[in-house]
Order: structure tokens, then C-alpha cells, then sequence
């Protein structure tokens, strides 16, 4: 029954209405995948046993005629929302064994809605990377491969990416601190979308930097995204940032025709070095989109420049702040030496918990909020973070929807940007200004790379119109007809 | 503005983190690098820019004073590496 692994979550959730197979049929399809690709090493934890279960009341609901949007649709969650009972890691060996006694506000809403959690993928360590090699459970590898080279599959999300491009779910979630959700999307052909700021709840979601933390899917297609993203969004009173306006009907409201909209090419992004691949992908998609109907129009975003190392002292200072909670106390790892001191638990345990890249994030963090340096940079931050969400503001009242390159480049080497912190933030240098400003992006896939790696395109919207980009993304999608897929190296 | 080794240490003991004598030369090294990367942001003049602290234009939802939650000490204390009597337990503090 493999076939039943390459449906939308569209097409299956139509399957299952119709009769023609059973979640059941459906989840265990799935399951057998994941044994099957085992070694792109995707799941840090898995629950056959409880998506079975699932499975079979699903079931029962849709002979009841009782079913949700999502009623028998297998998924996959990222390892950093908190599951009730099931173990949560956020990849680090801090948590290792942690067991929530609660579940997240995205994961309880999925269920909710019907759908099935095969398990836990992996991640960066607390989301903190763009390669998915900070992970303390191992690399995952993408399933794309450059001939026999095997490569990232992006971060952070990455176990969420190489499950959906995989075909071990239909579906998984992820979530975007600077990139990552897209960044993983374009590096393996799937589509990623971060909502607005404030659209999903992060109640329950293991916190890396609050104010750019955002909860989104990752999919085959522009309209599961769509449907995914309706049953995980919505209003919380658990989550103080939490916006409460209705959740559109982004998937019945689907339209590919751009006539009438305006796209906005920032020429800022327009890199020195950057690739003739990826500018003349982005040029194609100006075309599809102009081909759909839109009208194109040169927009400016000036301080573009400026928004990775704005994002560098933002995102390192709130998670220092986040992750002071990893003490050994509460939950996790604890070392203490016998005779020891509290301080010198602290300390020991989260020496021996951290893995270098999130020591360095939480030592940067502390350093910029340290005093007598925190108004040169966590203030002056703040303040460029003001330009960077004004420069969009000027840009959307002339444009209605900004087209982008997802990712400076196709996938990488696991090694090959590890060794300088700096080169693997660049990955992040398309997609962060639009988290700083709060504001929706998705990442289409629209092409292969010389050597036949998937190249996405990003999407950019104004606050609260993930329709518009829905829409631009549905218009990309048909154009640009992405039907490669990885050929299943790991089975052999 | 760069950093020195007694700075790398004392940004280490206020992370509550150890490091060991032999890590700090690569964190000096790794850190100013960063450090100096990010230093471009003082080219923008931000005198009359107000720093951005909330997102999303809104005002803190403020609710009841009341307890709507709890009772629950065994689930709060089932992670915990070393819990007694209800509590959570921690190497000695004072003598």
C-alpha cells in the first residue's frame, strides 16, 4: 500500500470519507515507512502503538460520520511541543527522558481536529541551527541526496522536512524562530509556512526566543498547508501574545489568480555572490507570477543588512533568558557532584546538558543583556528591529504580497558550514527580516538545482493575510509544477 | 568592543555554566567573532527610533485574580531528578 503514502493530506482525507481506505490502512502504510527509512534517523521518538489506537477510533468516527478536517490523517510532530506521556526532547541531551504531563495548545488543537501523531522528529537543539547537526540525537540526513553526497536537510526543523519529503507523514509540524520552517521546506522540496506572529499558540512549545517563535506545517502541497495550518492556529488565553481573531477558511479561499495583486521584488535581496541558480529562479517566479495575472513592482527594504545580526543579539538574549530554566531542578539532566554546592549543579549540569551552539547562543545572550553593554546591543537592537518592521510597512503599501529566494543556496554537506557559526547563520539571511516583523512567509518549491536539489521560493505577506501568500504560493505551485521527488536511497 | 578570557569566564559563571580552562580560548575566539560581526548595527542612527517591545500592536490581556488551576503537586514534581516530601530537592543551600 505504498501508494497510500504519496496522497495529499487533501486527497487522503477524501480517501478516508470515501471508503476507500481506513486510517487504519492509512497509519500503519506510514508506520511501515519510518521503519523503512530509519536511517535518515527523522524520529527521535516514535508511537506506533498509540497512532494504531488513533487510528482505529478515527475509524470509528468517520463511520459515525463524527469527523473533523483531520479525522485519520497521520502526522508528525517536532520534538519541541510538549506531548502528554510521550517523551519531549527539544534534541537535547538536558531533557533527555523528560515526560510532559501536559500537551501543547498545536498538538492538542491537531488532535482535536482528528489527527494522528506518528511521533517526535528531530531538531536542531532548541531549534538553535540551520542544518539540523546540533541535534544531540544525531544528524538527520535529507532525503534528497548530490549523487552519492549525502546532505542537511536544513534546521531546524529537520526531522519535520525529511518525514513530509520522506513520505513518513503526510504532514508534520514545525516551527519558525528565523527560518525554520522555510529554510528546511526549500532544502527538501515541501512547502513551509510560518503565520503571523500571534496566529498559533506557544503554550506548551518548548521556548527558544518568544517574540519570533511561531508554530507552522510543513507539507506536499500549498492547500494541505492550508488545511494544516487552520486546525493548529486560533485564539489562546494560555499564551499571552496569542491573537484573538477567527481563523479564516484558507484552504476553501484558495485562488491561484494574481490578477489584481501587486508582488514586490526587494531589490535589496539581490545579494552580492548570490547565486546565478537561485537569481534566476527568482526571476522565473516573477514570471509565473506576472504569468498569473499579478502586476510586478520594485520594492526597497533597506535595512536588510541589517536584520542578521539584529536577529543574532535578539534571539541569543531571549533565549538566555528562556533557557535558565535548565538548571537541574525542575526536570532533565542533573549533575551534581557529591559535597557540591547548588552553583556548582547548575553549573555542571548544564555544561554536561548544553551542546556548543546553544552554550554559545545562551553566552551571547548573557553577554548583551550583561550590564553596562545591554543599551549598545540588546537596545540598539530592538531599535533596528523597529526600522526592519517599518521597512516592510512602506514596502506593503506598494505591494501586496514580496516574492524572494527562500535560501541562498540547495541543500549542504552535514560538516560543511558546522565549523564557522557565521557562514551557517547566512543560511537565514532571506528569511529572518520577515520574523523580526512579525509577519507570514512560505517557502514553495519551485525548481532543481544543476545538480537536481530542490531551490524554494519565499512568499511574504502583510500582518494577518496568510491568504494573500497562500494564494501567491497556490500560483507558484501550479506554475512551477514541482513533481520531482528523492528516489528512496535509504530503503536499499 | 572585545572580549577577554576573564570576561569569557565571568559571562560563563553568570550563564551558570562551567567551562573548563582549556574550552575558553575557542569560546574567546568564537564569541569575539560574533561580537564583531554584530558590531555593523552602530552604523545606523537610531537616536529618535523607539525600541520594539511588543510584535504585534496590543496591550497585555489582563485576567481575574483568581485561581483557576492546580492540586496537582505529584504531576509538577513527575520530571523532577530528586523530589521528597512534595518538594523539589536541591544539594544543601545554607550550613
Amino acid at each position: 500500500m505504498s501508494r497510500l503514502t504519496e496522497l495529499s493530506i487533501a486527497e487522503a482525507g477524501e480517501g478516508l470519507k470515501g471508503g476507500d481506505f481506513t486510517a487504519v490502512e492509512l497509519t500503519e502504510a506510514h508506520l511501515a515507512e519510518i521503519e523503512a527509512g530509519a536511517a535518515l534517523n527523522a524520529f527521535i521518538t516514535t508511537t506506533p502503538e498509540a497512532a494504531l489506537k488513533a487510528a482505529a477510533h478515527a475509524d470509528e468516527r468517520l463511520q459515525a460520520g463524527d469527523a473533523p478536517a483531520l479525522t485519520g490523517i497521520p502526522i508528525a510532530n517536532k520534538d519541541l511541543f510538549c506531548t502528554d506521556g510521550v517523551q519531549t526532547t527539544a534534541a537535547s541531551k538536558i531533557l533527555e527522558g523528560f515526560t510532559p504531563q501536559y500537551e501543547s495548545t498545536i498538538t492538542a488543537n491537531l488532535k482535536a481536529a482528528g489527527a494522528i501523531s506518528l511521533g517526535k522528529t528531530s531538531l536542531d537543539e532548541f531549534a538553535m541551527g540551520s542544518s539540523n547537526e546540533t541535534s544531540a540525537f544525531g544528524t538527520v540526513l535529507n532525503p534528497w541526496r548530490d549523487g552519492d553526497k549525502t546532505l542537511v536537510p536544513g534546521g531546524s526543523s529537520g526531522g519535520s522536512v525529511a518525514a513530509v519529503a520522506g513520505r513518513m507523514a503526510l504532514g508534520a509540524t514545525g516551527t519558525d524562530t528565523g527560518g525554520s520552517i522555510r529554510q528546511p521546506a526549500a532544502f527538501t522540496g515541501t512547502v513551509g509556512i510560518k503565520p503571523t506572529y500571534g496566529r498559533c499558540s506557544r503554550w506548551g512549545t518548548v521556548a527558544f526566543a518568544s517574540s519570533l517563535d511561531q508554530a507552522g506545517p510543513i507539507t506536499r502541497s500549498v492547500k494541505d498547508a492550508a488545511i494544516m495550518l487552520e486546525a493548529m492556529a486560533g485564539f489562546d488565553p494560555k499564551d499571552s501574545t496569542s491573537v484573538n481573531m477567527p481563523v479564516p477558511d484558507w484552504s476553501g479561499s484558495l485562488s491561484p489568480d494574481m490578477r489584481g495583486l501587486k508582488v514586490g521584488i526587494p531589490k535589496e535581496y539581490a545579494l552580492d555572490g548570490l547565486s546565478t541558480e537561485i537569481s534566476a529562479l527568482w526571476e522565473q517566479g516573477r514570471d509565473w507570477l506576472k504569468q498569473a495575472g499579478a502586476e510586478i513592482v520594485d520594492v526597497s527594504l533597506p535595512n536588510t543588512s541589517y536584520a542578521l545580526p539584529t536577529y543574532y543579539i535578539l534571539a541569543p538574549a531571549e533565549a538566555s533568558s528562556n533557557l535558565a530554566r535548565y538548571d537541574g531542578v525542575k526536570y532533565g539532566l542533573r549533575v551534581a557532584e557529591q559535597g557540591g554546592s547548588l552553583i556548582d549543579m547548575y553549573e555542571a549540569t548544564r555544561a554536561a546538558g548544553f551542546g556548543p551552539e546553544v552554550k554559545r547562543r545562551i553566552m551571547i545572550g548573557t553577554y548583551v543583556l550583561s550590564a553596562g553593554y545591554y543599551d549598545a546591543y540588546y537596545l540598539k537592537a530592538q531599535k533596528v528591529r523597529t526600522l526592519i518592521a517599518q521597512d516592510f510597512a512602506s514596502a506593503f503599501e506598494r505591494c501586496d504580497v514580496i516574492l524572494t529566494p527562500t535560501a541562498p543556496s540547495a541543500a549542504f554537506a552535514p560538516g560543511e558550514k558546522s565549523n564557522d557559526p557565521i557562514s551557517m547563520y547566512l543560511n537565514d539571511v532571506f528569511t529572518v527580516p520577515a520574523s523580526l516583523a512579525g509577519l507570514p512567509g512560505i517557502s514553495v518549491p519551485a525548481g532543481l538545482s544543476a545538480a537536481g536539489l530542490p531551490l524554494g521560493l519565499q512568499l511574504l505577506g502583510r500582518a494577518f493575510d496568510e491568504q494573500t501568500v497562500l494564494n501567491a504560493a497556490a500560483a507558484l505551485e501550479a506554475a512551477a509544477d514541482f513533481t520531482a521527488k528523492p528516489d528512496a536511497w535509504w530503503k536499499a | 568592543m572585545s572580549i577577554d578570557a576573564a570576561t569569557v569566564r565571568h559571562v560563563a559563571h553568570l550563564a551558570r555554566i562551567k567551562v573548563n580552562d582549556e574550552d575558553v580560548p575557542a569560546l574567546e575566539r568564537e564569541l569575539n567573532s560574533i561580537l564583531s560581526w554584530v558590531e555593523q548595527l552602530s552604523e545606523i542612527d537610531t537616536s529618535d527610533v523607539e525600541p520594539m517591545t511588543s510584535v504585534e500592536a496590543m496591550t497585555l490581556r489582563q485576567r481575574e485574580d483568581a485561581v483557576t488551576d492546580g492540586d496537582y503537586a505529584e504531576r509538577v514534581l513527575a520530571n523532577a531528578p530528586d523530589a521528597q516530601f512534595g518538594f523539589f530537592a536541591v544539594p544543601k543551600v545554607v550550613e
